[in-house]
């Protein structure tokens, strides 16, 4: 595989996705390489393979003498998804550090340091991320000989303080009114104007990816549905993609389209969520009536046609849970959503102050969204033009011909604008789907390998892209799994869209970006 | 004179009964044109009562100040409702203070509830108090020139005078008092923190003006705050009536017209809260820094109305 002119040994995987195995040295020249190409850095994560039978003849460990952790990075290029491994030494397992090529890969190192005690060398931030003292210092929850002994300290945590007369310090968080996840959020300000904020996050840390391991594939389905709730057919969908992928069978194709259904549901559902939130911020809580009345009649006719108001566990290994037996009430209700989102957007449109508060608020310019990796949805915004349905299409999208829409001002409206466009998009999406939808089988018995086997699934959700990672063991149970939120990129960009702003248009930027906390905090 | 007496009592716990009911009837009202079903009436004395059965929780950090400002808050806007002429004028407290001193009253209350805010010493008290105070600089001097207006024309700053004057003298049009009406309800917005300016239902701390400054009070401290911000709500809409549409309040000592002036007051009352909720139901809260240009605009129309007065009435 060849990336800015350079040969990498990567295999094709299918479904756009490259993998291979390269020597720690030469992470940061992979890296540069995708960036030249004008590639992302997508996600980062680590694995302790102390115990597991080596996967690559000439790799560390042959015989089983003590193979040590590996890095596995997952790269946006050119030609798809690029996974890349390199093994690392079982004593003092260190690479080099990737955030001075993307920037996003400081919170990933620092998180991967915190579970598996794997050192980004040279990386400028060292501070813990995941851990809040619920384990302690030295001692990582992903090791597999980890000895879960819990601890209570006090989570003491260098925040980056602004000196001075004037600043003046706002702590707010992790406990917020209404129902929003918890994270800290510490504002230094001048007046009401933003000098700095600096997130705090991992107060949902639940220990996912552990309870993946030993879990049988099934079961791991609901769990990766469940890593960030509003995203559950993208992480369920990714999930059992890679699963697929690893274990090499076949999804009817019927399922496939099913898979697509409830995916464009959930980001319609999420969308017009959205679109009323943001009304409520300003304080128009018609928008926000409106918007969750259409919602709530998405749901309601979810919940009639496949038996969940959400679609969990709709989903699952080997193909679909649920069959679509009569599409007729979907084709009736996307059709009146479309008609009644374009009535209340041409209401959104003038509505003079709801357009004074979202112009021009928030800024993320497309140059900064680039440097810093700025991706999904918010990164449509600031003319990141990244969508795996329209580059990289899968089964069915690849009949679907799905329009992408973008936008370069990167400011709270530009999302309003794309969140609009993708609602109408979806919604033909979901008719399309309805009317083209093949017959056949929905799901296959899923075969359990008896050897070691990894894969890797990639969904364009709601927010971003979904990707999970897993490897099955020989024993036919889950290894190691890593689900990736796309909120691991963007909410960096959040504390840098806020600088210059006032702080009463904090909550109006925060939810037009709609991060997920449980999904970085895992 | 104890005739009089009784009245003015009558009017202030009136006015203190009556608040929440003004107040309920705009939530009625804004949940309608809003697309939701309302919650009942009697929702605010429910809230209120409520808060009154709870025990309070108090930062470890507060002074006398903290648990006294409620009492005050609650006792000016009392005081307010028994100077505005609601039912009937020239009340005994009437001559108490002119339209100037109200203005002096609304502020005592705002500086007690800023300063609680600050006592505490906790961010989002500080921030309210320093919001609150840049949006009432910004509201009294136009809320004075609205009086201004209004006293020139009956050539008192009496309240009773220039009621009795706009209601019963000689009926004129006049056009100064369109501007200041208009001022009046933009300050009022922004005095009872209403959308534009402030969003009494928000749950978004960082917003919030009036509801930072309160949010460390609990139980019966809150239960006072609460129907304090009634209170005010239905002293100002009360002040407007008699500004604007005095036709209907009771003269001096005409206790034959209380009924009628109570009618006048229900049904101009509940078409104030209609209004209110409907302007509220299709605005949108303003981006912090605007509220000075808006209340600019409420100065400038009330000025604007005294020009007209000297231009034309003169």
């Amino acid at each position: 595989m060849k990336i800015a002119g350079h040969e990498w040994d990567l295999a094709s995987l299918g479904n756009h996705v490259w993998r291979g195995r390269i020597a720690a040295a030469e992470l940061l020249a992979f890296a540069q390489s995708v960036k030249d190409e004008g590639g992302q850095l997508v996600a980062l994560w680590g694995s302790d393979d102390r115990q597991l039978f080596p996967l690559s003849p000439g790799g560390r460990g042959a015989g089983g003498e003590g193979a040590g952790f590996a890095i596995h990075a997952a790269f946006i290029t050119a030609a798809g998804l690029a996974w890349v491994s390199a093994e690392l030494l079982a004593d003092t397992p260190a690479y080099p550090d990737l955030a001075v090529i993307f920037p996003q890969a400081d919170r990933m190192q620092r998180a991967t340091h915190d579970l598996l005690g794997i050192q980004a060398e040279g990386a400028v931030d060292g501070r813990k991320w995941l851990r809040h003292g619920a384990w302690p210092e030295g001692s990582f929850p992903l090791r597999k000989d980890f000895d879960a002994e819990v601890v209570r300290e006090l989570d003491a945590y260098p925040f980056i303080r602004v000196e001075g007369d004037g600043p003046h310090e706002i702590p707010v968080g992790p406990i917020h009114a209404g129902t929003i996840e918890p994270g800290h959020f510490r504002f230094s300000i001048i007046g009401d104007r933003v000098l700095k904020l600096e997130q705090r996050l991992g107060y949902t840390h639940k220990g996912i990816e552990k309870r993946f391991e030993g879990m049988d594939l099934a079961t791991g389905a609901k769990l990766a549905g469940r890593v960030s709730g509003d995203s559950h057919s993208a992480y369920a969908w990714a999930y059992c993609m890679a699963v697929e992928t690893a274990t090499g069978y076949e999804v009817p194709e019927r399922a496939l389209w099913l898979r697509a259904l409830f995916l464009e549901i959930e980001r319609v559902a999420n969308h017009l969520g959205d679109l009323g939130y943001l009304g409520n911020d300003v304080a128009l809580s018609f928008g926000f009536m409106q918007f969750w009345r259409l919602k709530e009649e998405l749901l309601r006719l979810s919940g009639r046609l496949f038996g969940h108001r959400y679609l969990f566990d709709r989903i699952i290994p080997g193909g679909a849970a649920v069959d679509l037996t009569d599409g007729s009430e979907l084709l009736a209700l996307a059709g009146r959503l479309e008609a009644e989102v374009r009535e209340l957007k041409a209401i959104y449109d003038e509505h003079p102050t709801l357009q004074d508060r979202m112009a021009n608020t928030g800024i993320v310019a497309p140059a900064l969204a680039a440097r810093l990796g700025l991706t999904g949805l918010a990164g449509r915004a600031s003319a990141q033009a990244w969508d795996a349905r329209v580059q990289f299409p899968q089964t069915p999208y690849d009949r679907l011909d799905v329009g992408m829409s973008t936008h370069r001002r990167g400011d709270v409206l530009a999302r309003a604008e794309v969140r609009f466009a993708e609602v109408v998009e979806s919604l033909r999406l979901i008719r399309a789907i309805v009317q083209g939808i093949p017959a056949g089988a929905i799901a296959v018995p899923v075969r359990v390998p008896d050897k070691v086997t990894e894969g890797i699934g990639w969904v364009e959700g709601w927010r971003g892209e979904i990707l999970v990672a897993v490897r099955i063991g020989a024993d036919g149970k889950l290894d190691r799994v890593h689900p990736h939120d796309p909120s691991w990129q963007n909410w960096p960009l959040l504390e840098v869209g806020i600088l210059g702003n006032i702080v009463p248009d904090f909550p109006l930027i925060n939810k037009s970006f709609n991060l997920s906390y449980s999904g970085q905090d895992l | 004179m104890s005739a009089g007496i009784l009245m003015q009592l009558g009017q202030t716990l009136l006015a203190i009964l009556l608040a929440p009911l003004l107040l309920g009837w705009t939530n009625q009202c804004r949940a309608w044109f809003q697309g939701r079903s309302a919650p009942p009436l009697t929702q605010p004395y429910r809230m209120i009562r409520k808060l009154f059965h709870k025990d309070a929780v108090i930062a470890h950090d507060a002074t006398a100040l903290f648990r006294f400002a409620p009492y005050m808050f609650f006792a000016c806007m009392a005081l307010a409702a028994g100077i505005v002429p609601i039912i009937a004028n020239d009340l005994p407290f009437s001559p108490a203070a002119d339209a100037i001193a109200l203005v002096g009253v609304f502020a005592l209350a705002r500086v007690f509830l800023a300063l609680a805010a600050m006592d505490i010493g906790t961010s989002f008290g500080t921030l309210g108090a320093r919001r609150e105070m840049l949006v009432s600089f910004l509201a009294e001097p136009a809320l004075l020139m609205v009086f201004f207006t209004t006293s020139f024309i009956a050539q008192s700053t009496e309240l009773p005078t220039i009621v009795e004057t706009l209601a019963h003298k000689q009926f004129a049009i006049y056009p100064s008092l369109a501007f200041a009406a208009v001022a009046f309800w933009m300050v009022s917005t922004a005095e009872n923190a209403r959308i534009p300016v402030d969003n009494p239902t928000t749950h978004l701390e960082l917003t919030m003006i009036h509801e930072a400054m309160i949010l460390e009070y609990s139980a019966r401290h809150l239960a006072l705050i609460e129907w304090a911000v009634a209170l005010k709500l239905f002293t100002y809409s009360a002040l407007g009536i008699a500004l604007f549409v005095p036709w209907g309040i009771a003269p001096a000592g005409d206790y034959a017209a209380l009924p009628l002036a109570m009618g006048a007051l229900i049904l101009k009352m509940a078409g104030g809260g209609l209004t209110l909720a409907f302007l509220e139901a299709i605005s949108a809260k303003l981006r912090l820094f605007r509220v000075p240009e808006y209340l600019g605009t409420a100065f400038l129309l009330a000025v604007l109305g005294m020009l007209t007065h000297f231009l034309l009435e003169h």
